[in-house]
């Protein structure tokens, strides 16, 4: 755990926006630009991915950035590696403390999977990453979509080898604040679940906001 | 009870890569030789590549940070492509990735095909590039893969410990396609293994015929929700052989 508070000041913020739980967002955070994600009222999962926002191919990798850090949590200081082993996003705040790279979205099979085969109708991250990325972005689709990071939840292993899901060690306000370190398209879904306790079944809003460099 | 059939065996030396279409029911063994192999691994249904292993769906439906026997790897699409049958060794890594040409410079030093003709230093990254080319796949296809033989514990405090030479000689897993299932395979040092000498392993490939997970299949019964997973991929393939 790394906790460090921002100096910066929302009323600042160039962009400054509400994503509804079961809603999605996505946004080219400029190099050098300063992209901060609130858990508004707690325990929320934001399911995101990134991409080099020119070469779309080049993308967040969970297993690079952990293998590289020595660490599956991301707080202060981690940085975001590309399938490319580029930087790109280094988090400079975090009043979370650790952030989740193995959980991945939920999609409807999934959600059959884990839970039950009459769940398929249910609302899922994936849906949300496929429809954004088909309106709102011109080379993005289902190949694209890889092992998110969960900003805000808390999935540990035991050195058993287990994967655990425990209560978040998020609240309400919580945020982590990342710079972009070369233009980097941002993909949220912030998570629907409503089949899992680590939102306490009631998915909440996430507050996006972004700074120009200073 | 059919009797399983031989239907290949081969050898994959050390830095070579490796493709083939596992039938539905068919098993895959993959021999450890001498100890310390590290073998990447990437699976795609054939019939649709865009449906593929997914790390955390196969690690989230099963609680699950390693592989070994009576656990399964799932696609995308909540199907099982493969599950693990057998395992000498206890743990398969899923979770660190594959090296690159960087890697391999950095740690290794160069080593051209020039000078060394097919000793020549690979790394992961490429090969499978390679491999996935030939089926016209290519780097957005590559996602995080399985490393076999591989152990990397995680601490309580989220710390990485790579496991040197986990598997013993003679070490094996064995894999059944409960898909048709294109599997890509690379023989390349894992880059957290400490070892600076590029040594990569061989490992020996046995594929038998086979069928599907029966009802009583140990991997059907480790838990509900693979139950659920094999319901799904057998409506998948319902109505057709």
């Amino acid at each position: 755990m790394a906790l460090l508070e921002s100096k910066l000041d929302p009323a600042t913020a160039v962009l400054d926006r509400t994503v509804l739980a079961g809603d999605g967002f996505t946004h080219v955070v400029a190099r050098g630009q300063v992209f901060r994600i609130v858990d508004v009222e707690g325990n929320q999962a934001a399911d995101t991915l990134f991409y080099d926002a020119h070469d779309p191919k080049n993308r967040y990798s969970a297993v690079d950035t952990v293998r590289e850090q020595g660490n599956i949590y991301l707080t202060t200081g981690t940085k975001l590696l590309s399938t490319e082993g580029d930087v790109l996003m280094t988090i400079v705040a975090d009043t979370c403390g650790r952030h989740d790279t193995l959980g991945g979205a939920c999609a409807a099979e999934s959600n059959q999977v884990r839970y039950a085969l009459d769940k398929k109708h249910m609302h899922a991250c994936r849906d949300t990453f496929l429809l954004v990325a088909a309106c709102c972005t011109k080379d993005l689709g289902k190949r694209d979509i890889t092992a998110n990071v969960n900003f805000f939840m808390n999935v540990p292993v035991t050195p058993e080898g287990k994967l655990t899901f425990e209560d978040g060690v998020s609240g309400p306000g919580r945020y982590v604040e990342m710079r972009a370190e070369r233009d980097v398209r941002v993909l949220i879904s912030n998570c629907p679940q409503l089949n899992n306790p680590c939102n306490g079944y009631d998915p909440t809003p996430i507050r996006v906001l972004i700074w120009d460099a200073s | 009870m059919t009797e399983s059939q031989l239907i290949l065996e081969e050898p994959l030396r050390g830095g070579q890569m490796w493709s083939r279409v596992l039938r539905r029911g068919q098993t895959l063994r993959l021999t450890d030789l001498e100890g310390g192999a590290s073998v990447a691994a990437l699976f795609y249904n054939a019939e649709d590549p865009s449906e593929r292993y997914n790390m955390p769906d196969t690690l989230k439906a099963q609680h699950i940070a390693r592989l070994t026997s009576g656990f399964v790897l799932y696609s995308d699409m909540g199907r099982v492509l493969c599950s693990v049958v057998a395992d000498t060794v206890g743990w398969h890594d899923t979770i660190t990735g594959h090296g690159t040409a960087r890697h391999g410079l950095a740690k290794f030093g160069e080593g051209t095909y020039q000078k060394l003709r097919n000793d020549w230093y690979r790394n992961t990254r490429d090969n499978f590039l390679v491999e996935l080319g030939k089926y016209d796949l290519g780097k957005r296809d590559i996602v995080a893969n399985v490393n076999f033989f591989v152990k990397v514990v995680v601490g309580e405090d989220g710390a990485l410990a790579f496991v040197p030479r986990h598997s013993p000689p003679g070490g094996y897993v064995e894999l059944r396609a409960e898909m048709n299932t294109l599997v890509v395979l690379s023989s390349t040092p894992h880059p957290l293994d400490p070892s600076e000498t590029y040594q990569p392993k061989p490992v020996a490939l046995r594929i038998e015929s086979g069928v599907p997970a029966r009802a009583d299949d140990p991997c059907r019964l480790s838990r509900p929700e693979n139950a659920r997973g094999f319901a799904l991929t057998e409506s998948y393939f319902a109505g057709r052989s």
